[in-house]
């Protein structure tokens, strides 16, 4: 017993590979960026003069605060995803920031300063309409929140519910505002579409109703889309069909007063759907009278309401943008308006007389690679002489946050668009100008047309400039060395990129579902080039693939977008250079027909750019580039290029091969009824995966080969019977090639959602088992035998005899969100399984633990051959997390690269963030450690080297005197 | 360990047991065109193929494949001989590496009415034709059902696999089928094996219960280690503070 206990402890010791961090080593491979999102409300924390923070409320169920001078993260709070998360208005006051979340499920405050949760309180269920703050005598003490049967009036101080009260007629009448003046009354406005507008007006004391009045107003159907408060309690309305404003004073009148914009001198788009803005400085006090009326598209007008006349302070055209900003007693009117193509001019304007105020203009430069102006935010402030200062944060369509100062700094920008990465790719960086330099003297093109002699002058040249390069750098190398360390910035820019030695840093292009793509740089984080592509559908589905890589020097890497709209099924292409952004010059064809498959071939045309075919639905295929090579290499290989197509509404999963004219034929399919399962995944292996060896020694020294079919899919299937006693997953392993079903299994009682790794001769999955209330992974490993049936080659057509099929299942103690394999240049490193936790963990899991192969009885075979004896649960251990306290929050994916040491692996994982780190599944048995002892090792080498000298000459002196003797 | 082994085969057997393949080895061809009688628990369906120079499938039939419903489905076959003309069309194809392509209507197994087998369309597969003509027609031809009995997949295989150019010289290889057919369910994944797992832990518990050297408690069985460390310690405690005095002293 004792020597078993000791031979397991001396299986630990010998395979658990401790890939912990040391202290000095955090931030040293490894970066992490937090982002919110796309901001939907944003507030600035004005309590103080000397304030820096920037609340934010985000459409991904992020409360956050931002520092206004650097734009990081002061605090973030990330609730959950989906519609419960959700977060319904965001009010600010003082030091409290109210959030109603979840349509109206919780009501919360938080402490702005330090951004903790002061209190939080569960409401009624309903679902929610607006809520207010509601001031009293000068003074904020409450938060009314307005549902669709019942209004209810909470304390800022403790969240305690002050009162609550059903609405009246709730059935009919579709509450949708409340207001508060700041005089004892709360407002409620509901509407009867094409009838009338409700008001009920509760007391602050009790909640008892003073007042139900109902107004004519037949054109009305959505209060807070058409009407503002303004002044002394004045519902103003804007109707679009005749093209009106409407007034009512909420105290005391019961009839509307139209005034036709004519009548005011002001000519509307027909088209355009008059919106207006009003500004509420503090909800203790009224309204301001003045308010904006938007037109146009870029049209803004500053009216006042003054005793029951409008008045037009200012017209605005053109005018992008327009917003209020209060400061002490002064508020002002900030107004972007259009200045050139690649600018725009904001100028603050007084509000009460709608005069210019000088010295204001800030002028805002629209990124070419981005969107266009969306939302203004304005924080004003008093400079020391009275006057109104102010910056401005700007948001742009592409989710792009700019804080601007006068007269134009840009202090910062957060591209949010990466809090939602849908795709990635990493692109080898190219080589520096001297490597390049090289590379065309031996290119073949070059070769041919030059002479002997122009030859020898251009290798004398290059390496003159090599030489120079050389010099170059080691004067750099010397210059650092004597500036203190904090000092040497190592900035990387586009013109200075280039690939090291190891190639450990690579550009990460990132697709983004806003449909921005942006180029980082792996080692640094640092954004290097940004696109955004307008008229991105909505639902869009993207696949990123590389044509060309960096190796084919002069031509340029070419990446291509597919842009599919899910619904449609129209693609487009998006052809550019992954190093620098920009579109190639390269025309993408135009895909009149929807779009069913792609795949990227390893043929190439005479330009080195990878074939991209594309299967239209008439089972027509297009090939990208078209050019004649490319056809003519088509033809030649028609008869072996097969794909496969998914329907997974059919379940119908068939094959084709291609023929000569370009169309296709089907050859095989498969049918997985739909009421039984559906197809839920079809995962196929990545096409850059190397395998080093091809079978496993075994104990007695025999092989067992593996059965490495690069053409076979996963296919996993849910139940549509989702009781916990019949609900199952299907796993069908089926080649790509000739739809053959390599193997089929269920697991039963077991339902999703489903995480698939499909690598090498394995496939990994993960599970909700529903009898024993856990999850679970199943690893499937298939093996040809003890023969190759043909070892030069593998081909589906000609692998008659099915694998052997090995299947363990582990328990798992955590749920997962995400799942990948690591990935290395030849595939002799041991391979590791990255698993994103929902708690923000990402846990290396060595493959070896799962592994059909572990016995559960130790035998002296599986001794030698280093299998850990089987155990039901997978343990995880703190030192396999690889981001130590970096957690990444939701994250959605995983994306592994090799690097040139085989050693090293890259991986980025995204979701709300984004992290990239390397990893080491094997140790880094390549690379000498950091703390290598060069010293001893010369100083050894020299000694020996003077010892060997020396006795040398000792045995020379003695061979001479003995023969002497 | 009796009991364990027991258990073991309890489970290999289940194993087995659930993977309920039926094989059915058919050589009948030369009965072919005998009509067949349908049983109460059985139906045939049509096993065709194609086989075309310019690739345009045209199936005909090659035999019939009767069907055993129920919990255990079997399956049997009876198939024409390739007439003449089909052989030479068959070379042919080879010789131009065309397909050989096979389809059976799609079908659910565990109906008990006539009229509820039969769903719409078929599945396919194919090989390629010079590797049917080398294989001298003989092939491995599998049918996959799901978990609730629907036909999911046909596959088709030839032994040997590969194409090497060998001409086929005597007609009469190619005249009949030489068919291995079954029909596959798919396979119960296992899941974690907690019960042998704790089983084993019990006994090695109880082996620890029976030797009682196993069962000293760690400072019985380490005393005069602990006791020797002690006092070493001690010495080493003791021998200290006079050395740093002294040097603090000088």
């Amino acid at each position: 017993m004792a020597k078993l206990i000791l031979l397991l402890l001396e299986l630990c010791i010998i395979f658990c590979v401790v890939h912990a961090v040391f202290e000095d080593q955090v931030g040293k491979f490894d970066w992490r960026q937090q982002y919110v999102g796309k901001v939907r409300f944003s507030h600035f924390d004005t309590q103080m003069q000397s304030s820096k923070k920037v609340l934010v409320a985000t459409e991904s169920n992020v409360f956050a605060a931002l520092n206004s001078r650097t734009g990081e993260l002061f605090w973030r709070h990330v609730d959950k995803a989906g519609p419960e998360g959700n977060i319904d208005a965001l009010l600010h006051h003082a030091q409290d920031a109210i959030l109603v979340v979840g349509n109206g499920r919780v009501l919360r405050s938080w402490d702005v300063n330090i951004g903790g949760l002061n209190w939080e309180v569960l409401l009624d269920s309903g679902s929610f309409r607006s809520a207010s703050l509601v001031g009293q005598q000068g003074t904020v003490k409450h938060v009314a929140v307005l549902k669709k049967a019942f209004i209810s009036v909470h304390y800022l101080s403790n969240g305690h519910q002050k009162w609550v009260e059903n609405l009246p007629d709730s059935e009919t009448v579709d509450y949708q505002t409340v207001y508060s003046g700041g005089n004892g009354q709360v407002f409620v406005l509901g509407v009867v579409p094409h009838s009338h507008i409700t008001i009920v007006v509760y007391s602050m004391e009790d909640g008892e109703i003073i007042k139900q009045v109902s107004v004519e107003a037949p054109w009305l159907s959505n209060i807070p889309a058409s009407c503002v408060v303004v002044g002394q309690g004045i519902l103003m309305c804007a109707d679009s069909t005749t093209m009106s404003l409407n007034t009512l004073d909420l105290h005391q009148q019961t009839q509307m007063t139209q005034i036709p914009l004519q009548s005011l001198g002001l000519e509307a788009d027909p088209d355009f759907h008059p919106s207006l803005m009003s500004h509420q400085p503090n909800a203790a006090q009224k309204p301001l009278s003045e308010f904006f009326l938007q037109l146009g598209p870029e049209r803004y007008l500053l009216l006042q309401l003054n005793n029951g006349q409008i008045v037009t302070l200012r017209d605005f055209n053109p005018a992008l943008l327009a917003s209020f900003a209060t400061t002490g007693e002064k508020t002002v009117a900030a107004v972007m308006s259009p200045k050139n193509k690649t600018a725009c001019s904001i100028n603050l304007f007084s509000a009460d007389t709608g005069r210019r105020l000088l010295d204001t203009t800030l002028i805002f430069t629209v990124d070419p690679n981005g969107g266009k102006p969306e939302k203004l935010h304005v924080q004003a402030f008093l400079k020391k002489d009275d006057s109104v200062g102010y910056r401005v944060m700007v948001q742009t369509e592409d989710q792009t946050l700019t804080f601007i100062q006068q007269p134009g700094r840009v202090m910062w920008t957060r591209e949010e668009a990466l809090s939602d990465v849908v795709t990635m790719e990493m692109v080898d960086l190219p080589l520096t100008g001297t490597q390049a330099e090289l590379e065309g003297e031996f290119g073949k093109k070059a070769a041919i047309q030059d002479g002997l002699f122009s030859m020898v002058l251009k290798r004398l040249s290059s390496q003159l400039i090599m030489l120079q390069a050389w010099i170059a750098h080691l004067w750099k190398l010397f210059y650092d060395a004597r500036k203190p360390r904090s000092q040497v910035k190592n900035d990387i820019s586009i013109d200075n990129l280039s690939r090291d030695e190891f190639n450990l840093q690579k550009m990460m292009v990132m697709v983004t579902s806003s449909g921005k793509l942006f180029g980082i740089d792996s080692k640094t984080g640092a954004i290097l080039w940004k696109h955004y592509l307008d008229n991105i559908p909505s639902n869009a589905a993207f696949k990123l693939m590389v044509q060309r890589t960096t190796a084919h020097f002069p031509h340029p890497p070419q990446c291509t977008l597919l842009i599919k709209d899910k619904d449609t099924g129209r693609a487009t292409l998006h052809v550019f250079n992954p190093i620098f952004g920009r579109r190639s010059q390269v025309t993408p064809p135009a895909l009149p027909q929807p779009i069913l498959q792609s795949l990227m071939l390893p043929l190439m045309d005479q330009d080195y750019a990878k074939v991209l075919l594309l299967v239209d639905d008439q089972y027509k295929v297009s090939a990208f580039p078209s050019t004649k090579n490319v056809l003519q290499q088509l033809q030649e290989t028609a008869s072996s290029i097969f794909f496969f197509l998914v329907d997974s509404s059919q379940g119908r999963l068939s094959g084709y091969r291609l023929r000569t004219d370009l169309s296709t034929e089907q050859v095989w399919e498969v049918v997985i009824p739909t009421e039984v399962q559906k197809i839920v995944f079809v995962k196929g292996k990545r096409p850059n995966e190397h395998v080093h060896s091809q079978g496993r020694v075994m104990g007695d020294r025999s092989v067992l080969y593996k059965y490495l079919n690069p053409n076979l899919l996963a296919v996993v299937t849910e139940s549509t019977d989702m009781h916990q006693e019949r609900s199952f997953i299907g796993i069908l392993l089926i080649d790509g090639v000739t739809g053959r079903i390599i193997h089929e299994a269920v697991q039963r009682k077991a339902r999703g959602p489903v995480h698939v790794v499909h690598s090498e001769n394995w496939v990994v999955y993960e599970y909700w088992s529903t009898k024993s209330r856990r999850k679970e992974f199943s690893v499937i490993e298939l093996y040809e035998g003890m023969e190759l049936y043909n070892s030069t080659v593998f081909s589906s057509l000609d692998r008659p005899h099915a694998p052997q099929v090995l299947q363990q299942s582990y328990i798992f103690p955590s749920s997962i969100s995400t799942m990948e394999a690591t990935l290395t240049e030849k595939g002799i490193t041991s391979r590791h399984i990255l698993i994103g936790l929902p708690s923000g963990g990402i846990l290396s899991l060595p493959k070896m633990f799962l592994d059909p192969r572990r016995p559960e009885i130790i035998t002296e075979q599986s001794r030698e051959e280093n299998l850990i004896p089987y155990a039901p649960e997978l343990i995880i251990r703190t030192e396999w997390f690889i981001n130590y306290n970096q957690s990444v929050s939701r994250v959605r994916g995983i994306y592994t690269a090799p690097s040139g040491l085989e050693s090293t692996c890259l991986v980025v994982a995204y979701g709300l963030d984004i992290y990239q780190t390397r990893v080491y599944p094997s140790k880094q048995f390549d690379v000498l450690k950091d703390d290598y002892d060069y010293m001893l090792i010369s100083s050894v080498l020299f000694a020996l080297f003077f010892a060997t000298m020396i006795s040398k000459r000792l045995a020379e002196v003695k061979l001479l005197n003995r023969a002497w003797r | 360990m009796a009991r364990l082994l027991a258990f073991k085969a309890v489970i290999i057997f289940n194993v087995l047991f659930s993977v309920c393949t039926d094989l059915a080895y058919c050589n009948n061809g030369r009965r072919g065109g005998d009509p067949l009688e349908t049983e109460v628990s059985g139906f045939s369906v049509p096993l065709e193929h194609s086989f075309e120079l310019d690739d345009v499938a045209k199936f005909q039939s090659r035999g019939s494949l009767l069907l055993k419903t129920g919990r255990e489905p079997s399956v049997s076959l009876a198939q024409n001989q390739l007439s003449e003309e089909d052989r030479a069309k068959l070379k042919e194809v080879a010789a131009v590496d065309g397909l050989y392509r096979i389809r059976v209507p799609r079908v659910f197994l565990q109906a008990d009415r006539q009229t509820e087998w039969q769903m719409e369309g078929y599945l396919t597969a194919f090989v390629r034709a010079c590797a049917m003509v080398e294989s001298h027609l003989s092939d491995v031809i599998t049918l996959h059902t799901d978990v609730s009995g629907y036909l999911i997949g046909v596959s088709i295989v030839t032994l040997p696999g590969a194409c090497r150019g060998t001409e086929v010289e005597d007609e009469v290889d190619l005249e009949v089928f030489n068919t291995t057919l079954s029909i596959m369910a798919p396979v119960n994944a296992p899941g974690p094996e907690t019960a042998l797992f704790l089983e084993r832990m019990e006994q090695e518990s109880e082996k620890k219960g029976k030797n009682p050297q196993e069962q000293k408690s760690f400072f019985a069985k380490y005393w005069y280690l602990i006791l020797g460390g002690a006092i070493f310690l001690m010495l080493t405690n003791s021998a200290q503070p006079p050395a740093g005095g002294g040097r603090e002293q000088s």
